[in-house]
């Protein structure tokens, strides 16, 4: 399957009274016809806002729903977010463009108590990657009396639809550069590249329900049985987060769009390794669920004869035992394994970081210590509401300080410790 | 602004006494002087720190006068006022390794004086003390000290300024089971990738997290007659009687608690209730039997299926509370358990 990503790079965001447009780079926003866009026939909604914050300024956006990159499919078959806004078809071939520099970030009234932090500027923007895009910020503000289950998924729609909006926008556009990612059938790829090693990403996906889901071609991951993709799918959307896990380690739609495993092995393949598929594994709270997802895990690593895996996890605690069945099953199949996780080692990073431990797990790479605190400025300006700001996780009752600082833990930080590898925070 | 007082500890070898044979020599303060590897290590202090006194002691006379030898150095530093001290660097030397370690681990518990030392990794010092005292990693032997010497003194001065140390391989400290962050060259995702075409090519890589070595505790023989067994209930589900009275906190608990339930026959929720913060409480809080299931085990006491059910339980919140933490605790209640003659443990977490 072959895709061409043509990145589009947006350099600044304006609202318009006019018709919406790219023009030159610029994104210009009619409030209106975004609020239209966003909203369709959306009941569970009273109203959305937009804003825009810029990399630099000084500005805080929370609490933080999603990321997201806006794409349009200009070629090839089915739509971005297939199952969600496109129809069901398989995407992943032909022909998508990027818009690059820039996310809608969908904020508001809190849904869970995980929601996060994004800080344009000072010690937050440190850590959080989204303080490096333009973004967009759509506060959404829902309908008296909705139940919370209702609420994320009203919020979590409207955002793909806005991002959806304002990536038709660049339909017509000629990309400012290309890149194309194909990999291969199983005997073709063997055929190609007879002596290197086959490589797969197994990513795991937050599925332990209640406000912690991800959802493929539109399936709840907690309802599937763990199973094979071509990497370029993600890159249309397949997979996107419906998530309110602890903001640090959840993987924004953002995450899956630009995955960085997915990235950083087609940066080898045909060279160093056969990149051969990516496997997709839920991370459910039964025990049985666990046990199955990880033995199928297993089962298709060795069914698809692969030398190696890049194992990443998402979330905290609870999927750390899921990481280390799957490590375990998938090592004992012969196949070797990196991990990507982060710690939660205590404010003192005295603490075991792993709620679970193996020695098949001999190599790993970390995200960070998410425990660790950090003390973000008072910032002039505040996207959304500092109303929860002390209930988030990784904040507590005495978060806000006199003189107007934040005591946090880099858990409320969105995307801080991811466990893909996005960032560049590490901890020994 | 006036510079930073250092002390330096060094064994009769390196101070050019002698090799094996003045291993008895008796310890001694030389105020002013800088001696041997202090060269190397001023070299790095530039104008921001001095060696201001040199405390030179044999390495046997140390080991085997070792109450002596520790309380004549840790007043001799007492004495000299330092904002850091520096023992070493060991390098291969045993009997110095533990040296440097007993010193500087004295010098910061008694006298509250930051220390660092730096030694080979397989120095019998290292596994002693490097958790307690910042411990440089260097070569096997002193060849490696143009190495080691400024990264001795790069940390002694931090530490000296109270800076923030930074992670272990930036410092170049031996992982001391505190996990600091740092920020990498490289996404982790290239870093994943870097190590897996390591492991496939069986080259070498180094783990950013070794797996700790968990405690693996063989469980007991089953309890003979378990209808004269005396039964405790013990959580980490955090039951406590209404109102928490002793405050065990909803994340990272400091304490655990033991309560009463001599005559009491059902949780309710009027009664007990949660004080762990990792889970949604309202089921244990409607019904706290759920979590510590009192009413069962009354129900078994009265059919004769267990002897007797404890009348004291021990309860405290595992969310996000340390293993140490757990480990003291349990250390501590369990001899209570043993003294109150109970046979077995039903022990419910959440």
């Amino acid at each position: 399957m072959k895709l061409e990503l043509g990145n589009i790079y947006i350099k600044d965001i304006q609202f318009t009274e006019g018709e919406a447009k790219i023009d030159d780079h610029i994104l210009y926003v009619n409030k209106e016809a975004a609020a239209a866009a966003a909203l369709g026939e959306e009941e569970h909604l009273a109203s959305v806002s937009f804003d825009i914050a810029k990399p630099g300024e000084s500005v805080r956006i929370t609490p933080v729903k999603d990321v997201i990159e806006p794409r349009v499919k200009v070629e090839g078959r089915g739509g971005i977010f297939p199952g969600v806004i496109a129809k069901v078809d398989t995407v992943g071939s032909g022909k998508t463009y990027c818009l690059k520099g820039m996310a809608v970030v969908t904020a508001g009234k809190i849904v869970g108590f995980q929601e996060g932090v994004i800080d344009m500027s000072g010690e937050g923007a440190k850590y959080t990657p989204f303080s490096q895009t333009l973004n967009l910020v759509m506060v959404c503000t829902p309908v008296e009396g909705l139940k919370q289950h209702e609420y994320e998924a009203a919020v979590r729609f409207a955002g793909f639809r806005l991002a959806t909006y304002i990536g038709e926008l660049a339909r017509d556009l000629t990309p400012d550069d290309t890149k194309v990612y194909e990999t291969y059938g199983i005997m073709e790829g063997k055929e190609k590249f007879p002596n290197l090693p086959r490589v797969a990403y197994v990513q795991m996906l937050q599925s332990q329900g209640l406000l912690h889901d991800t959802y493929v071609y539109g399936v709840d991951a907690k309802k599937t049985l763990s199973t094979i993709m071509n990497p370029t799918e993600t890159m249309d959307g397949a997979i996107v987060s419906g998530n309110c896990v602890s903001a640090c380690d959840k993987n924004p739609t953002y995450v899956h769009e630009n995955n960085p495993v997915i990235a950083d092995l087609f940066e080898e393949h045909g060279k160093t390794i056969n990149f051969v598929c990516q496997i997709l594994t839920n991370e459910n709270v039964y025990l049985a669920d666990k046990m199955r997802s990880s033995d199928w895990t297993a089962k298709l690593c060795r069914l698809l004869d692969l030398d190696g895996i890049i194992l990443s996890q998402e979330g905290f605690g609870n999927p750390d035992t899921d990481l280390i069945m799957n490590c375990k099953k998938i090592e004992a199949e012969g196949v070797k394994t990196v991990i990507i996780t982060d710690e939660y080692a205590g404010r003192d990073g005295k603490s075991q970081s792993l709620a679970d431990a193996d020695v098949a797990a001999d190599a790993v790479v970390t995200g960070g210590n998410a425990n660790q605190v950090v003390i973000l400025p008072k910032l002039d300006k505040v996207i959304g509401t500092m109303d929860y700001i002390t209930k988030i996780a990784g904040a507590s009752e005495e978060t806000l300080r006199a003189d107007g600082t934040l005591e946090v833990e880099l858990q409320v930080l969105t995307g801080a410790t991811n466990e893909t590898g996005f960032n560049k925070l590490s901890a020994r | 602004m006036a510079k930073i007082k250092v002390v330096h500890y060094i064994n009769q070898f390196f101070a050019q006494i002698g090799g094996e044979e003045k291993a008895e020599y008796p310890a001694e303060l030389r105020v002013g002087e800088v001696v041997g590897p202090g060269q190397a290590l001023m070299q790095t202090f530039g104008d921001e720190a001095e060696i201001t006194a040199t405390i030179i002691c044999g390495d046997s006379y140390f080991n085997e006068n070792l109450d002596k030898a520790k309380a004549e150095i840790v007043a001799w530093v007492k004495e000299q006022k330092p904002d850091v001290f520096v023992a070493g660097p060991a390098f291969n030397a045993g009997r110095y390794g533990v040296a440097c370690g007993t010193i500087c681990d004295a010098v910061q518990e008694e006298l509250g004086i930051p220390a660092v030392t730096g030694m080979y990794e397989e120095n019998p010092g290292a596994d002693m003390f490097k958790d307690k005292v910042y411990t440089i990693a260097t070569a096997n032997s002193a060849a490696g000290m143009r190495k080691a010497a400024p990264l001795v003194a790069k940390l002694a001065l931090k530490l000296a300024k109270g800076e923030k140390v930074g992670a272990s391989v930036e410092e170049g400290y031996m992982p001391n089971g505190v996990r600091v962050n740092f920020f990498e060259e490289e996404r982790g995702s290239k870093r994943a990738v870097k190590m897996l075409l390591n492991k496939l090519a069986d080259k070498p890589f180094v783990t950013e997290y070794p797996m700790p070595s968990f405690d693996h505790v063989a469980p007991n023989p089953a309890v003979k007659d378990i209808t004269k067994a005396k039964i405790a209930l013990v959580t980490s589900g955090g039951i406590v009687p209404k109102g928490n009275p002793d405050h065990i906190e909803s994340s990272s608990a400091s304490h655990y608690g033991e309560y009463d339930i001599a005559g009491v026959m059902d949780l309710t929720a009027e009664t007990y209730e949660t004080a762990h913060g990792g889970y949604d409480p309202v089921y244990a809080n409607e019904d706290p039997d759920r979590v510590l299931p009192v009413d069962v085990l009354r129900d078994m006491e009265k059919e004769g299926k267990i002897g007797e059910l404890h009348h004291l339980f021990y309860t405290t919140v595992g969310n996000g509370t340390a293993v140490a933490s757990s480990k003291a605790f349990a250390e501590e209640f369990s001899k209570k358990l043993l003294a109150d003659g109970v046979d077995a443990v039903i022990l419910t977490s959440t």
